[in-house]
């Protein structure tokens, strides 16, 4: 996928410009911060099953080879075969040789945003292969060529008249406005599809290492077809999403969609181990898993590790005050919001995307609700001083910066800059007192204005003598 | 009780009267208050723009003028909690200060926190006849657990608090964001105002100086010339401005 995020402060602008974009982004405040809110309060003790989630990604990150090689082992011993691909060039490498081996015509995909990490879709089209979405959302984009703007509900962006549009222009058939009407429809279209793919092609929100198993939680029934129907199931997916156990799993299986939906359990759970076996009517006859690094041994190994916990809940993005303002795809890349911000860097370079660390307000909210207690805040600041480090950030903020920190630690001179400085936006003030433009920090008055400041710092009337209770024109 | 005033760099430069009301609460709470006048900045700007070594800077600079009271205390939570959350960070690797810096965020308090929780803090000197709304400022709830106390207190001055929908969401100042990243900052101050204007309250309060000047920023901007918005020291000890009404 094209990385678009240095241009992310002009994709923002242009995406808080647009109202019916806006009025779409509503439900992420007004559905999925409620959902997660009430299902975490119904669940009792929230608060410990975050801390139990967060121990098990840790201990699978601590041996995280161990749990990969035995993995492995289980997987292949149950038919499977495993697949271990460096970077997105590797893993798509891999799909085409399994498709070309095969014969395969056409190939069904269910959700998967590590497919979008590696535009496996463009891979596969290349080739000539053709390649259905599967997911309703992902659908949508795939007709209209757009990427998702979000992780579990990629379509949040568009409206039910947009989409009512597209099907009428893509599918030749009458326009339906309902949501029902408009679902059956895509169901009626896809249906065929999944019945005449060669290869099913979907994630894994988790692979669990001791039986060899990947897991998918859907809500749409077409991550089943697409595992079960084709000959030949490929399962792609991070290196980071192997939990050791199966234990392990029914407690991220209570996290996980709780904090993205609310709900105590999306409608599927597909647990698939092996593949079709003797007197066994459903299943492929091939499955193949591919293990994605991309850069995440890197990252394992760096100071920005606990990134590697994440699960793909999307919680943080539904939380964050900025993504609810921008959507999805101001962010450029696959993964917005809070994760985006970090994930990006630390996949397509620190310099390819160096606002997004710096797109948001450090609020927390994001690892408040993190399922797995990621200091997200924390992580973004340190790509900040990795920026610093390798000297990326724009030559004036960083002089700026050192001014400010080395007259700060210059008290007299510190003394004297603010008595200046208070006296200089005391002249800029209008008879109102407040400051409509500001050269200084034109971004800041071109939507607000600046309050003026009060006649005097209050270093300079502590030290004439001013105390509380009593000091004359303290009131302005 | 020593304590050590936390002036904070946006009081000293734009509300000084923030300042004298704060340390007009902690003197009613029996404190004494020595004000360092050597004091400037704690070094947020710089930590979070990733300066790591200004930060540090500035970070001893503060451990050396303010580890000699029994109490640090900030009319901030954003001040308040770099010190306590964030200096152990740029510390991490000097275990000698590390112990120090540890020592001193343990007593760094903001101002409502401590008026509550340490300096138990009875009547209030401040009485206001009239509604207002609590702006909850991020690192004072998250990262210190600021969010009953300020209402508690606020309570005493007769004040009638009216929650609005979603005081914990940020109001999209942050720092430097807001002047990195204008048009969103304004964007979500503007969904701030609509959310406080929406109880009716005559002014929005809140425990931290740069979203006041954010959210009073936006909502002049937006032609509302009238509602109030003030700090919540102003408002608990007398001091915004405006003579309390007698009770009839």
């Amino acid at each position: 996928m094209e990385v678009a995020s240095p241009r992310f402060k002009a994709r923002a602008a242009h995406k808080l410009a647009d109202p019916a974009l806006q009025k779409a982004l509503t439900r992420v405040k007004i559905k999925f911060v409620p959902a997660r809110a009430q299902a975490a309060a119904d669940f009792g003790d929230f608060e410990a099953l975050r801390e139990a989630g967060r121990a098990i990604r840790d201990r699978a990150l601590a041996d995280l080879d161990l749990w990969l090689e035995r993995f492995e082992r289980e997987a292949t011993a149950r038919g499977a075969v495993v697949h271990w691909a460096r970077d997105a060039a590797e893993a798509n490498a891999i799909v085409l040789a399994i498709a070309r081996e095969n014969g395969v015509r056409k190939a069904a995909k269910s959700k998967s945003m590590v497919s979008e990490e590696c535009a496996l879709n463009d891979a596969l089209e290349g080739a000539g292969i053709e390649v259905i979405e599967t997911d309703l959302g992902e659908y949508i984009l795939q007709l209209n060529h757009e990427p998702p703007s979000h992780i579990v509900a990629p379509v949040i962006h568009k409206n039910k008249e947009e989409i009512a549009d597209l099907f009428e222009e893509k599918h030749h058939r009458p326009r339906q406005t309902g949501i029902a009407e408009l679902c059956r429809e895509a169901r009626e279209i896809l249906r065929p599809h999944f019945l005449s793919a060669d290869m099913g092609i979907s994630g894994a929100n988790f692979v669990v290492a001791e039986t060899g198993s990947t897991v998918i939680l859907t809500n749409e029934g077409n991550g089943r077809l697409v595992t079960t129907l084709p000959r030949i199931h490929v399962a792609i997916t991070g290196i980071e999403k192997v939990v050791p156990t199966l234990e392990d799993l029914s407690v991220l299986l209570r996290l996980l969609p709780r904090s993205a939906t609310g709900q105590t359990i999306t409608n599927y759970v597909s647990v698939n181990t092996g593949t079709r076996g003797e007197g066994e009517s459903d299943g492929p006859q091939q499955f193949h898993i591919i293990l994605l690094d991309n850069g995440r041994t890197r990252v394992l190994h760096s100071e920005l590790r606990e990134m590697l916990a994440c699960i793909r809940c999307g919680a943080c993005m539904n939380h964050c005050p900025v993504y609810q303002a921008v959507g999805g795809h101001a962010y450029g890349w696959v993964y917005p919001g809070p994760m985006g911000a970090i994930l990006t860097p630390l996949y397509v370079g620190l310099e390819n995307a160096l606002d997004l660390p710096h797109a948001a307000t450090l609020c927390g909210q994001c690892s408040a609700v993190c399922p797995v207690k990621i200091p997200l805040p924390d992580l973004m600041r340190k790509l900040r001083e990795q920026q610093v480090e390798r000297r990326l950030r724009p030559a004036a903020e960083r002089r700026g910066l050192k001014l400010w920190a080395w007259v700060a630690r210059h008290p007299r001179l510190y003394a004297l800059g603010t008595r200046l400085a208070v006296r200089y936006l005391r002249w800029l003030a209008d008879e109102t007192g407040r400051i409509r433009v500001l050269g200084l920090a034109p971004e800041w008055t071109s939507g607000r204005d600046f309050p003026a400041p009060e006649p005097r710092t209050f270093r300079e009337r502590w030290q004439a003598g001013e105390r509380p209770g009593a000091q004359p024109g303290a009131r302005p | 009780m020593k304590i050590g005033f936390f002036v904070t760099c946006l009081v000293d430069l734009m509300r000084p009267r923030i300042g004298f009301a704060a340390i007009r609460l902690l003197e009613a709470a029996g404190c004494t208050v020595e004000v360092p006048m050597t004091q400037t900045c704690c070094g947020q700007p710089g930590y979070n723009s990733g300066d790591r070594a200004s930060a540090r800077a500035l970070a001893f600079k503060v451990l050396e003028e303010f580890e000699a009271f029994d109490y640090v205390v900030a009319p901030s939570g954003s001040c308040a909690g770099m010190i306590r959350v964030h200096y152990p960070d740029l510390f991490r690797d000097e275990p000698a200060l590390l112990a120090r810096i540890q020592a001193l965020g343990a007593r760094t308090f903001e101002l409502t926190d401590f008026l509550v929780n340490v300096a138990k803090l009875e009547g209030v000197p401040g009485r206001f006849d009239g509604t207002v709304t609590y702006h909850d400022s991020c690192a004072g709830l998250r990262e210190l657990g600021v969010q009953d106390q300020p209402r508690a207190l606020l309570a005493r001055t007769g004040a009638e608090l009216r929650e609005m929908t979603e005081s914990t969401t940020c109001c999209g100042f942050g720092g430097t964001f807001s002047i990195k990243f204008g048009d969103i900052s304004a964007r979500l101050a503007d969904d701030k105002c609509v959310n406080a204007c929406a109880t009716g309250a005559e002014a929005i309060v809140g425990g931290d100086l740069g979203c006041l000047l954010n959210i009073e920023g936006r909502l002049r901007r937006r032609g509302d010339e009238t509602t109030r918005v003030l700090h919540v020291a102003e408002v608990l000890a007398g001091e915004d401005g405006q003579p309390a009404r007698r009770e009839p």
